[in-house]
């Protein structure tokens, strides 16, 4: 069993303490917004903040994520009120298939939180997702589009 | 549609284009008119494409698949265009291939493959928006006996132009539904085109930035337990034995099963848990006689066809082998690529439910009939017994299409727990060793100059693997052994056509196939023939101290329409002209899927040699007709992203009979600080020529463009891909 902060909710988990919180947050709390991609924490396309920060969930341990606060793709819109970064990624027309853009979103972000003005180099430097249908380039107009909403 | 479908439908509905399987089809047969078909929610249907509820919302059915090339909103694009509704009511829907199958295949080819999703499918579909327009205004005519001449139509509503009379679609669609479907259906000059041409933004975006659009491994079905397998990693090996005392007791786990002769598949409450049960599975595989494969004996392999005897010829003229011979100068080069995955960002998945007189599959599919052929043979049930619901792809890339390997094993699995629900997902490894390989080739290029310096002659000799061999024997058999798939891009004529005039010309293959099953990857195998012989033109243009520009032109007189794209990128990054300091250009074109295409890249290289910066790729594409620019643009920056991390990072080699690369560690993809700018120029030409796709055909561009813009930087050039093998990465 565990107890885990998602999304402001608690959740009282029947999980193995050892299970990546990626599969906790899939499989246990049912929010299949994070996406598994590779396992290895190369991809991001499992990217969640935990305390804030963005983390790769696949290689987090749930009893690591105990007591902390964890967001995922689920919790970012209130409502029907979308982030500034949904709604640059809606203005942009930035996803493709779509599968590793909760993670993208999630890592963007983050990274909007720490450095609100990001440079291209910042953004070189900081969001390192996998896109295998290749849309960085609307990722980054769509990324100073939210620095600048 | 059975109980499971309809709790699914309730569950996950979530707008356009989500889990399929809304349309259960009721008949009601009106006195003296022809039967209506209805959707489940009892509205009508004009024809199998369109299905108008009396709110005026229009769904549109579309057989093609959504993954993530935006071909469901090109699809509505067309559709609306001849319907004239009102673009925010619509949404769509897929058909299930079973559906189809019992109404004569009324939506025809399921297939998103070969950049066919809306270039093959274009005419029948705008028909189905016209001819369901045509009964809705005649539906209305009629109500107010009147001649259809005297009405209009737009944004769905339909006016009685003297009279100043309207009616809405969703008022008249009862009406319509039951008129006689008309026989001539007349489209629309593409000068009259409102809808189509637009670069309308796409119709799925808002649920895949919020988390909610489901995708094959998000599926939730009641009761449904879940899957992982591991199949002999050596292709063609099988399962001698194996060890489950330990896995059957851990936590979850319900049942461990061999799937077919050659995997073993753990089923358990969690992927997680039956994930971390297979790893404690022991399996003794026999490999059968692929264990002793590997790289070196594969090259050694094509190596000797480069020079065999016995060659398929793909296009010839004049006599090469002659003109060689008896040439001024000769210019000899030889190339290489690789083995690659496709590697979409979603793994192989696929959840099936078996009973003994019926079995349905969930999958994403890119041929949703492919995998209920694939449900049929593997249930041994009948084709009325069994459906497949189609599901938004997280990525296909050629890989979900004619391949339906993981629908095969789910169902074998669900065989086995009947009633039961079956999700399996493979691993990211799973993946990447049971891949559909791009196939791997060789080509030894022999160029010819007479003493003027003309290019009198050409022999392109590839030396590999065919896809058709493997996949579609009976096309083979009917070329006399010969796959002309292999030929893309070089091809006599047609929609992957060589466009240079060489008086000698011979393009052969020697097959060389392996035990790695071979697929069709983004591309297919314009990817390798476009770096041979847009590399080897540069090589012949310098070889005689000719511009590389001036030097194609010259061959591609009697083909505007390449010269035509290779033109547009040229003027745009300034051919001809210094570069910036520092900075060096590099080109290269194709005609691939019926369209035309080329690419322009500027790079810097450090000093060493050993990083490449790819700036810009100026890329211009002629698909003849343009749906949605905005949409290609799209398209032609990711299929650079695509082309370019398999140039720079990607390989998948062989070592004792299995592929080495098992994840994106040792499978690297590009990130955004490696990203181009891409500028595209999308110049449609119009005119009576077929369609050309856009998903693919830039693909192959980029990378000869770039490792001929690395020649001019450093004079070294590059014939063996990926690039990370010569100690050259992308930065």
């Amino acid at each position: 069993m565990a107890k885990l902060t998602i999304n402001g909710r608690v959740h009282d988990l029947d999980v193995d303490p050892q299970t990546p919180l990626l599969w906790a947050i899939r499989e246990q709390a049912g929010l299949t917004g994070t996406k598994y991609g590779c396992g290895i924490a190369q991809c991001g396309a499992c990217t969640v903040h935990m305390g804030g920060e963005a983390v790769r969930s696949c290689t987090v341990f749930v009893e690591d994520a105990v007591g902390k606060e964890i967001t995922t793709i689920e919790g970012l819109a209130q409502g029907a009120t979308l982030t500034k970064v949904q709604q640059a990624w809606v203005d942009h027309d930035v996803p493709q298939c779509g599968y590793c853009q909760a993670g993208m979103i999630m890592a963007v972000s983050a990274l909007l939180k720490a450095k609100p003005k990001p440079t291209d180099a910042d953004i070189d430097e900081a969001i390192t997702n996998i896109c295998r249908c290749g849309t960085f380039q609307q990722v980054r107009e769509a990324i100073h589009a939210a620095a600048k909403a | 549609m059975n109980e499971i479908v309809s709790i699914d439908r309730r569950k996950f509905i979530i707008g356009a284009a989500t889990v399929g399987s809304g349309l259960a089809i009721g008949f009601s047969l009106p006195e003296g008119g022809p039967t209506v078909v209805r959707a489940n929610d009892g509205s009508p249907e004009l024809n199998a494409w369109v299905v108008i509820r009396p709110d005026d919302t229009v769904v549109i059915r579309m057989a093609r698949s959504e993954m993530g090339q935006g071909t469901i909103t090109g699809l509505a694009q067309l559709v609306v265009e001849e319907l004239e509704c009102d673009w925010s009511k619509i949404t769509t829907e897929y058909p299930t291939p079973g559906q189809s199958l019992a109404r004569n295949r009324v939506w025809k080819d399921f297939s998103t493959g070969g950049s066919r999703g809306i270039r093959t499918s274009h005419e029948y579909v705008r028909q189905g928006g016209a001819a369901a327009r045509m009964m809705l205004v005649q539906a209305a005519a009629n109500q107010w006996s009147v001649p259809v001449s005297e009405c209009t139509v737009a944004k769905g509503v339909i006016t009685h132009t003297s009279s100043g009379r309207t009616l809405r679609f969703g008022q008249v669609a009862e009406a319509a539904a039951k008129l006689e479907q008309p026989k001539e259906i007349p489209l629309k000059d593409p000068k009259d085109w409102k809808v189509i041409g637009q670069p309308i933004k796409r119709i799925d975006t808002l649920e895949k930035v919020t988390g909610k659009q489901v995708y094959g491994t998000d599926l939730k079905l009641p009761g449904m337990l879940n899957a992982a397998i591991r199949e002999s990693p050596v292709f063609g090996g099988k399962v001698k034995s194996f060890d489950a005392s330990k896995a059957t007791g851990m936590k979850g786990v319900r049942k461990v099963v061999q799937v077919g002769d050659s995997a073993v598949a753990v089923v358990a409450d969690t992927w997680w848990q039956a994930k971390s049960a297979l790893d404690e599975v022991k399996i003794d595989f026999d490999d059968g006689g692929n264990a002793k494969v590997s790289s070196a004996s594969i090259a050694k392999m094509l190596e000797e066809g480069l020079s065999a005897d016995q060659a398929f010829v793909g296009n010839d003229n004049g006599d090469a082998k002659a003109a060689l011979a008896g040439a001024a100068k000769k210019v000899e080069a030889t190339y290489f690529y690789p083995f690659q995955n496709h590697a979409p960002m979603e793994p192989m998945n696929a959840t099936a439910r078996y009973t003994a007189d019926k079995c349905e599959v969930w999958v994403p599919t890119q041929d949703g009939e492919a995998s209920l052929a694939a449900v049929i043979s593997a249930s041994g049930l009948t084709a009325a017994q069994c459906d497949v619901h189609k599901i938004n792809l997280g990525g296909g890339f050629g890989r979900r299409g004619a391949f339906q390997d993981y629908v095969v094993q789910a169902v074998q699995i669900a065989k086995q727990m009947p009633g039961t629900p079956i999700k399996l997902i493979w691993t990211r490894e799973e993946d990447m060793r049971q891949g559909r390989f791009h196939p791997i080739m060789s080509c030894k290029l022999v160029g010819g100059f007479d003493a003027n310096n003309n290019l009198t002659a050409l022999h392109m000799r590839l030396s590999g693997q065919s896809i058709l061999a493997a996949v579609r024997p009976a096309i083979v058999q009917q070329n006399k052994g010969m796959d002309p798939l292999v030929f893309q891009g070089l091809a006599r004529g047609g929609e992957h056509g060589f466009g240079y005039t060489i008086p000698n010309l011979l393009i052969d293959h020697a097959m060389r196939n392996t035990h790695v099953p071979p697929g069709f990857w983004r591309g297919v195998n314009i990817n390798q023939n476009c770096i041979f012989i847009e590399c080897f033109m540069d090589e012949l243009a310098q070889s005689v101290g000719q511009d590389e520009l001036e030097f194609r032109r010259k061959l591609l007189d009697k083909h505007p329409k390449n010269l035509a794209v290779l033109n547009a990128v040229a003027e745009k990054i300034g051919w001809g002209k210094p570069p910036p300091q520092g900075r060096f250009y590099g080109l290269a074109h194709m005609k691939a899927f019926a369209a035309y295409v080329a690419a322009a890249a500027e790079i810097s290289v450090s000093a060493d040699g050993k990083k490449v910066k790819v700036h810009r790729i100026i890329a211009a594409t002629d698909p003849i007709y343009a749906v949605n620019p905005a949409q290609i643009d799209r398209q032609v920056a990711g299929s650079f992203v695509y082309g370019l991390s398999a140039l720079f990072q990607q390989a998948c080699t062989v070592k004792d009979g299995c592929i080495v690369e098992e994840n994106f560690d040792t499978y690297d993809s590009m990130r955004i600080a490696q990203m181009p700018k891409v500028e595209s120029i999308i110049m449609p030409s119009g005119g009576s020529d077929p369609w050309g796709g856009v998903g693919e055909p830039t693909i192959c561009v980029a990378a000869p463009a770039v490792i001929n813009a690395y020649f001019k930087a450093t004079g070294k050039r590059l014939r063996s891909v990926p690039l990370k093998d010569l100690d050259v990465s992308m930065v």
